[in-house]
């Protein structure tokens, strides 16, 4: 998984409650069967005028100039900006994949729900919770001033804005650690091999049809 | 001895090792997998030259791509069709079990589970799927993950997780005439929000959820995540017991009496501590109908559109007037006015022999409206097909001008070729009404089988508790 450390990138305000990852990344691309290259169809159907499908040149579509990441003063940004309950609904992770492969590196927001936010940290992606009011500030800034960026600091879980203000952020511990050091999960987990083995033992002596 | 909830026994009878800050390793005793969300997974296992850690947990059925007709002709889209045989070649390679395309037993995945026995009381059923709740109905441990989830449980056949916190939600006295399980899910969403159940795991309970059917409680369950809860359950009891004796993955024998008197442990203690407590009366719920984008943009039938002005706050008026824009729909329109173009019946959520029953009561000696150009009922799976065709209910389906289909997910997401036009408006018994999930531009409202059928024969809504 790719490392995350410090970046200091360009904010798109995404300016919507509840958006679901039926929208990130619409059901007719989950038919791929590799990981990557969701990022040309992230949020198609607001990106785009006409309707996206599978193994279309997305270059050659049309594209709806109204949507917040078609705006020239958002090109290359790297922090999604969003409102509550970010990407509810299905489990799917070509979201994260589609944001990630986008250029996506950080979101903001008030929450998020619960799958898609595991997700996120599984694919180097850093969903931040921040405070509603202190996610409100930041819209009014991003849209009053072109080229806002935030630093952000994983280490320090602080984002600084460009008039010095620092928001903390929480984070879990053994997430940052991974973060930070782009370790594979699978990896950690078969440290425990032993452990794992003893459970699943004693598992089977106690419900033993869960192993008929 | 502490008081326990029933999430707590779920969870304490699977923590494999837990850090200080929480961070647990988890056991799973059940991956069901599909073939939208596993592909990844398996060349994963494979580019890591890793194996299955123990295969005989895994059951696999491909749902979300397949053809609800003319199934012998197999799957026209060629993406599709790769996607399925990629499941098809990976259940081979690792010998894991799969219910073919063209297996009687091949259904929607949470459909099958339980069918089949494979979803056991104290289990602990992951799938990389967000409706793996519905599992939960069990007095499981259940819950959705990602693809990478589902790789990391295919190798080390455990999850990495943190405990949720706990919320009960009670439901006391019967529900009134033509109200359902369905009207209970989107009534509690629209209680408590989309985000309401966010960091918690649902426990469903009171006399009205002992008295639903375990059909019934999938249903509810199914719908937790729509609340925003991972996972939601319902206490073990004679009901839980009764379904799951004989099915083909049941215990037998001497373990069978063996595993009910330890899923007769699975409630929640009396005095156990809830996190938090939402309690509705059944008998208050009337039937349920969505209005707007969102599982939450909720009323009951007898009510109308909300008008944005009433919002709370800047950000939801926003969401509410662009929902109405979406739904091609006016503010303080009574909801019996609202037309339909097209009726699914179907889905994970209410796809299963009672959901097909319900819908024939309702259809039986009618038919379907003259401005419904398709009113379709999809099995959840091929066994709920064969049974309700044993029963009839096909017969009457049909002749009220019903379509009846092939077991699959079909148009609740609209990945196979069952989908709505852009503007259509659709009476769907499935679980979400985001923008495009029945297709582009297509407008879903949310509403229970006998809801969904009632409208296919008036062609619009209708209050089923006063018909």
């Amino acid at each position: 998984m790719r490392k995350f450390s410090l970046l200091d990138g360009l904010v798109v305000p995404l300016d919507r409650a509840n958006v679901d990852t039926d929208a990130i990344i619409p059901k007719q691309f989950l038919k791929s069967i590799k990981r990557s290259g969701f990022g040309p169809n992230a949020f198609d159907e607001w990106r785009y005028l006409d309707h996206g499908e599978p193994g279309m040149d997305n270059s050659k579509r049309p594209l709806n100039k109204d949507f917040v990441l078609n705006l020239p003063r958002y090109k290359g940004a790297q922090i999604l900006l969003a409102r509550e309950n970010f990407g509810c609904g299905s489990s799917r992770e070509h979201a994260p994949w589609a944001l990630e492969d986008f250029g996506f590196i950080v979101i903001i927001a008030p929450s998020y729900a619960d799958i898609f936010f595991n997700n996120c940290f599984k694919n180097g992606l850093l969903p931040i919770r921040l405070a509603a009011d202190k996610v409100d500030a930041l819209f009014k800034a991003v849209e009053a001033n072109n080229g806002y960026k935030l630093k952000v600091d994983l280490e320090k879980q602080a984002i600084t804005a460009p008039d010095g203000t620092e928001y903390k952020f929480e984070v879990d511990a053994f997430r940052k650690d991974c973060l930070l050091n782009g370790l594979d999960d699978i990896g950690l987990t078969l440290q425990h091999v032993g452990e794992i083995k003893a459970f699943e033992a004693k598992h089977r002596a106690a419900q033993p049809w869960l192993f008929a | 001895m502490s008081t326990k909830t029933l999430y707590d026994k779920l969870w304490d009878s699977h923590v494999v090792q837990q850090d200080a800050d929480g961070t647990a390793l988890i056991y799973i005793d059940r991956q069901l997998v599909h073939e939208v969300t596993s592909p990844q997974a398996f060349e994963g296992l494979k580019l890591a030259q890793r194996k299955p850690w123990r295969t005989a947990s895994m059951l696999a059925v491909p749902d979300h791509n397949v053809p609800t007709t003319n199934r012998a002709a197999g799957i026209a889209d060629p993406i599709s069709r790769l996607q399925v045989e990629t499941l098809d070649a990976n259940c081979v390679e690792y010998g894991v079990v799969e219910f073919k395309m063209n297996d009687i037993r091949q259904g929607i995945v949470h459909v099958i589970g339980p069918e089949q026995g494979a979803t056991l009381p104290g289990m602990t059923v992951v799938c990389g799927d967000s409706h793996t709740s519905t599992h939960g109905a069990f007095a499981a441990l259940a819950h959705g993950i990602g693809t990478s989830e589902v790789e990391h449980v295919m190798a080390t056949q455990c999850l990495v997780a943190k405990k949720s916190k706990a919320m009960l939600v009670k439901v006391e006295g019967a529900l009134g005439k033509g109200v359902t399980a369905k009207d209970i899910a989107l009534a509690v969403i629209g209680k408590i929000g989309t985000a309401g159940g966010t960091g918690y795991a649902i426990e469903f309970a009171g006399s009205a959820i002992r008295a639903l059917s375990m059909e019934g409680r999938m249903t509810l369950c199914n719908m937790a995540i729509e609340a925003g809860a991972r996972a939601g359950m319902v206490a073990a009891d004679d009901t839980t017991i009764a379904y799951v004796k004989g099915r083909p993955f049941a215990p037998k024998g001497g373990d069978w009496d063996k595993a009910v008197t330890y899923w007769k442990t699975l409630h929640s203690d009396a005095g156990a501590k809830f996190d938090a407590t939402v309690e509705l009366d059944a008998a208050q719920i009337k039937p349920q109908v969505t209005w707007g984008t969102s599982p939450e943009m909720v009323v009951a039938v007898d009510g109308c559109v909300p008008d944005p002005a009433s919002a709370s706050d800047a950000v939801k008026r926003g969401d509410w007037e662009r929902a109405l824009a979406y739904m091609g729909l006016k503010a303080n329109t009574p909801i019996t006015e609202i037309k339909i173009d097209k009726v699914f019946i179907g889905s994970c959520t209410n796809g299963r022999i009672e959901d097909m029953r319900a819908a024939a009561a309702v259809a039986k000696g009618k038919k379907v409206a003259a401005n419904v150009k398709l009113a379709m009922v999809v099995p959840g799976s091929g066994l709920v097909k064969q049974q309700a065709e044993q029963e009839g209910l096909d017969k009457i389906l049909i002749a009220a001008g019903f379509e009846w289909r092939d077991p699959g997910c079909s148009m609740c997401l609209a990945m196979n070729d069952d989908r709505l036009e852009p503007g259509e408006r659709c009476a769907a018994t499935s679980n979400r009404n985001f923008e495009g999930r029945q297709g582009q531009g297509g407008r879903t409202h949310l509403v229970s089988p006998e809801m969904a059928a009632a409208a296919a024969i008036a062609g619009h809504f209708v209050d089923v508790s006063k018909e």
